[in-house]
Formats: C-alpha cells, sequence, structure tokens
C-alpha cells in the first residue's frame, strides 16, 4: 500500500485534490481511499490530507503518519510545518517552488523534487498572481514521482472535476508531469 | 457504477436510489454534505422528491413524521447535537410506528464543542425505538440506507443508520452505485397500511390513550423489533443474492477457529482485520467479530461466535458514565444465558475522534489474548496521569 500526504493551506484544494488523485488510481485499476485532515478548515492556514492506494482492499480507517510521499503546494508551508515529518525510509517529497532540490537544503533517508507549479499554473491562467490556484498542477507532479496515476486518467479526472477551465487545469498538470524527472 | 464518493455522498445517493419521496433536514457539521448533495439532486430533477427546508432538527423529524403519516417515504440526516434536538420527535415517529429512515453521522456531545466522532449520540437514543444499523464503508452506508427503507416499511418502525464523522463522512472510496431499476424491484414503492387520510376513515393518530392498551402497544412495539431482526436477515440475504453484498448482522472476520475474539463495530471493525491479521502473523489465534446492530440487538448470532472461546474482547467508541461501554453491557447480558461464559474484556477507545489505528486495535488484541480482565473498563489511547 502507498500512502500519500499532500501538505496546502486552506481554500488551495488540496482536500478536493488528494479525491481526484484517488479517482485517477482507482480508474487504473488500484483501491483507493482519500481524506482530508479531519477539522475546521480556515482559509489560508495550513491543512493536510491523505491518499491511500492500494493493489488489495484497504482496511486501515486511522490518519497516516508515515507517508511513502509528501506533496507540498505551498513552498512557505514549510516554515511552519515539518512537512518531512514521518516520510518513509526511501520516500519522496515534493514542493512547488522555484528552487533547486538542493537550495531547498532538506535532510532525510528520502528524494527531493522540487516543481514551479506557481508559474505553470499562471501561465495556463489558474487563479492570479498574488493568489495562484495550484493543486491540479500539483497533481500531475504527484503522478510522475508516486508513479500511481495514469496521467491521461488523472487528466480527465481534473477536467471532470474541475468546477471551470477544464482544459486549462489538465494542461497543467501534464505540464508539471513532463518537468520531473525521477 | 462505480464512483470515488464521499461517506455523506452514500447517504444522499442511498436516498436518491431508494426513491425517498420527502426529505426534511437541518445542516449541521459534519453532515451538511448530505443534506447539499440531496437538495442539488432534488433542483436538478435526478430525485424526484420533496426537500423541505426546515429551521431546526425537531422540525426535521416532525416533517418527517407527518409525511410518512400521509403515506410517503420519508428521510433525514443529522449528527449529534441536531439527534438530540430531534429526540422528542424521535419517539413519536416510533411510537407511531412510522417507517422513517435517517443517517446520524456519529459526533460526539459537546461540550467541549467538538465535530470528531465517537457513539454518544446514537447510544443514548438507545431506547427510542429505532433500528439502529453501524456502518463500516461508504458501500454499506449507500446499501444500508436502501435496506433499511425495506426493514422499516415491513416492521413499521423507524431506522436509522450510522457512521462514523470523518473517518466514513469525509472519507472517499469507491462505491457501486446500484443501478435504480434493480433498487425498484427490491424495493417497491411504500404502500403504507394506515396513511392518514379522512376519506379512508384514517383522520387521526396519537390521540390520548389511557392505561387500558398503552402497555399492550409496547408489547408490539417489542415483537415488531424482535422481527425486525428476522426481517433484517431475510433482506440482506435477499440483497446479496440482487446486488452481491451482503452484511452479517455479526461479521466474523477470522473468527472459526479463533481463541480470542474481539467484537468491533463502526470504522474499527474494519481497521481490526489488519490488526488480527498482525496478530495472526504473530502467533495470537484472534479473530474479530463486526456487531451491525445496536437495536434490535442479535443475541442469538452473539451467542453463536462467542461459543467456545478462550477469551473474549469489547471496543467501544462511547461510555454509558457510571456504567461502561455500551455494547460491552450488551454482549456480557446475553452471554450470561450461556452454559460457559468465556471471560470478557471491556474498552474504549476513540472518544472524541481520537485516531484508533492498527496499531490501538492489537494493542486490545494483546491484552485480551494474555490475561484476565481486572475492570470493566480499559482505557485505550488514553492520555491518564
Amino acid at each position: 500500500m502507498i500512502e500519500i500526504r499532500f501538505h496546502g493551506r486552506g481554500g488551495q484544494g488540496a482536500a478536493s485534490g488528494c479525491t481526484v488523485f484517488a479517482d485517477a488510481a482507482f480508474r487504473g485499476g488500484k483501491r483507493v481511499q482519500a481524506f482530508p485532515m479531519f477539522g475546521v478548515e480556515r482559509r489560508g492556514a495550513p491543512v493536510a490530507s491523505f491518499v491511500r492506494i492500494s493493489d488489495a482492499d484497504i482496511r486501515a480507517r486511522h490518519n497516516i503518519y508515515t507517508p511513502d510521499h509528501v506533496i507540498v503546494l505551498s513552498e512557505t508551508l514549510m516554515d511552519t510545518v515539518d512537512c518531512t515529518d514521518g516520510i518513509k525510509p526511501g520516500g519522496t517529497i515534493t514542493v512547488n517552488t522555484a528552487k533547486s532540490p538542493e537550495e531547498l537544503g532538506l535532510k532525510g533517508d528520502f528524494k527531493v523534487y522540487t516543481v514551479d507549479a506557481t508559474r505553470i499554473s499562471i501561465e495556463h491562467g489558474l487563479g492570479s498572481i498574488t493568489s495562484p490556484i495550484v493543486n491540479t498542477a500539483m497533481l500531475g507532479a504527484a503522478a510522475k514521482v508516486t508513479g500511481q496515476a495514469d496521467i491521461e486518467l488523472l487528466m480527465q479526472c481534473i477536467r471532470e472535476a474541475a468546477p471551470s477551465k477544464p482544459e486549462q487545469n489538465a494542461a497543467a498538470a501534464k505540464d508539471t508531469f513532463d518537468a520531473i524527472t525521477p | 457504477m462505480k464512483k470515488v464518493i464521499t461517506g455523506n455522498h452514500a447517504v444522499s445517493y442511498g436516498s436518491m436510489l431508494a426513491r425517498a419521496e420527502v426529505v426534511a433536514a437541518y445542516p449541521i457539521t459534519p453532515q451538511t454534505q448530505i443534506v447539499e448533495k440531496i437538495s442539488e439532486l432534488c433542483a436538478d430533477g435526478v430525485m424526484d422528491a420533496k426537500f423541505i427546508k426546515v429551521e431546526s432538527e425537531h422540525s426535521a423529524m416532525a416533517a418527517c413524521i407527518g409525511a410518512s403519516a400521509a403515506g410517503a417515504r420519508a428521510f433525514t440526516a443529522t449528527s449529534a447535537q441536531g439527534l438530540a434536538l430531534m429526540d422528542e420527535m424521535l419517539h413519536w415517529a416510533a411510537h407511531a410506528r412510522l417507517p422513517v429512515v435517517l443517517a446520524n453521522i456519529n459526533r460526539s456531545m459537546a461540550p467541549p464543542w467538538t465535530i470528531w466522532t465517537d457513539q454518544n449520540d446514537t447510544i443514548s437514543r438507545r431506547d427510542a425505538g429505532w433500528i439502529q444499523f453501524y456502518c463500516e464503508s461508504n458501500q454499506e452506508v449507500t446499501d444500508s440506507v436502501i435496506q433499511a427503507f425495506k426493514v422499516a416499511e415491513q416492521v413499521e418502525l423507524p431506522a436509522m443508520l450510522v457512521l462514523d464523522s470523518f473517518y466514513l463522512s469525509h472519507t472517499s472510496e469507491p462505491v457501486d452505485l446500484a443501478d435504480i431499476a434493480l433498487v425498484d424491484k427490491y424495493l417497491p414503492k411504500y404502500q403504507a397500511k394506515h396513511d392518514l387520510d379522512p376519506a379512508k376513515g384514517h383522520p387521526a393518530y396519537g390521540a390520548l390513550c389511557n392505561d387500558e392498551w398503552y402497555f399492550e402497544l409496547q408489547i408490539k412495539m417489542q415483537w415488531a423489533m424482535e422481527k425486525a431482526l428476522d426481517v433484517i436477515i431475510a433482506e440482506d440475504a435477499l440483497f446479496g443474492e440482487m446486488f452481491g453484498r451482503s452484511y452479517p448482522v455479526v461479521e466474523g472476520y477470522r473468527a472459526d477457529d479463533a481463541e480470542y475474539l474481539v467484537f468491533v463495530s463502526s470504522t474499527i471493525a474494519s481497521t481490526a482485520k489488519d490488526a488480527v491479521d498482525r496478530a495472526r502473523a504473530e502467533g495470537i489465534k484472534a479473530g474479530s467479530a463486526k456487531v451491525r446492530l445496536l437495536r434490535p440487538f442479535p443475541k442469538p448470532q452473539i451467542k453463536a461466535i462467542a461459543r467456545g472461546k478462550k477469551r473474549l474482547g469489547v471496543i467501544d467508541r462511547n461510555l454509558s458514565y457510571g456504567s461502561e461501554g455500551a455494547f460491552f453491557t450488551e454482549i456480557k447480558s446475553c452471554l450470561y444465558s450461556e452454559p460457559e461464559r468465556p471471560e470478557v474484556h471491556g474498552f474504549i477507545a476513540g472518544l472524541g475522534g481520537r485516531d484508533v489505528t492498527v496499531d490501538t486495535v492489537y494493542e486490545m488484541i494483546k491484552i485480551t489474548a494474555s490475561r484476565s480482565p481486572e475492570t470493566d473498563i480499559n482505557w485505550q489511547g488514553a492520555k491518564l496521569a
């Protein structure tokens, strides 16, 4: 079983992104479970959400403490939240930033990936420069790093779930998918 | 058709598939998504039901009672404080023998203000005369809405299905939404025996009843509850034939050859299977038994699955203050008449949404397997000074 944790800010769409990602994995033949950090969400406050993906039935119904992969929607979260907490040895963390993995200076038994999802989202007209919508872009990165969702299925799930600009959201995911080389 | 949906939306689609005709509900976290989705389905014309906005949960149940008395299939959903506010009307629906179906998201009672899960909101409604189903997965949620109407309408008692806040309500997973034409075959249109209709000579119900007949009416409620257990089993069997999914009233997991058995309910029943597998891998002959019903309580099935076990454990995500966990009491009570009575551990875990992990359940299995009970309550995962 693969466990993924998304870090975002309230209103950024980390929770709905997890459901879309799970949906794509499900359509690819996997068993899935997606859930938000259970709580009261405030716009801008740090939040987390989770996905379990497995070939067998998923019976564990509790929080995820040791994720295989971590996806960080906003680099500024790293100042206040320990986004690397509990990552399984040999796991990964993927951060939305213009910096290189080395520049982030993260230390631990995990691989670090970076992608400038903010720039890509703005290029596709998703949100604004001050408030870009990066969740769909980061799903493309997640698909590449985790290998758990087929990019075409993911793009289809994004198109169906996006409240507006379905093609632009799907294209942003494709761009981040292509931008990362695991 | 399989879709990845939340437990809340599993409730909404369940009520749509069951062709609820009247839905009266008031939103409350963590149930709000249920009401939002039903109102959307009604507004879009996908669901042919009258959606009634009300000013409180008390009014929601009052509206359901009126609709059900008039012969309509009535549905509502609530949680915790909302269920408590409904209480007077809950008793009314049961005593009026109206097959209203209600989905309750198990949320802990306040104060302190909380939205996380435990079962005290429904456990404390145990004696209101409602059938209570405790659900383990989103699939069971959808299917239980349909089954609940089928059973309630036969035995003329209301039924509630119960699901954990967040651990089911906000968790997305694949759900097979049944073909509505097949559901129509399983659950035909509701035909009330005595609908409130002056033209048929049924102008009013609930009038004053003195001591001449009240007692006997209570006995009839008890008989209906006893019958409900058989009806639930029969209707689940039919559901299994038609839809390929079945939910036994007591469901064992690796229970047959187990020496130590833990009783579980709701989402903990799911997590417990992983814990049982771990215990087995470590040489502990453990099993688990999911209890789907609190009322009617499945006494024969509890006795049967407990027979011959070396020791039992009961995991309660609830607390009857001054006594112990509610399922613990029920299970001990029905084993009292057995010729051989195994020792029973009572565990209380997960109150207020405290996470119950595979580790937590495994710990309880180990305690059950390793020693005799010393107290009626083992607090699991609590910070004790």
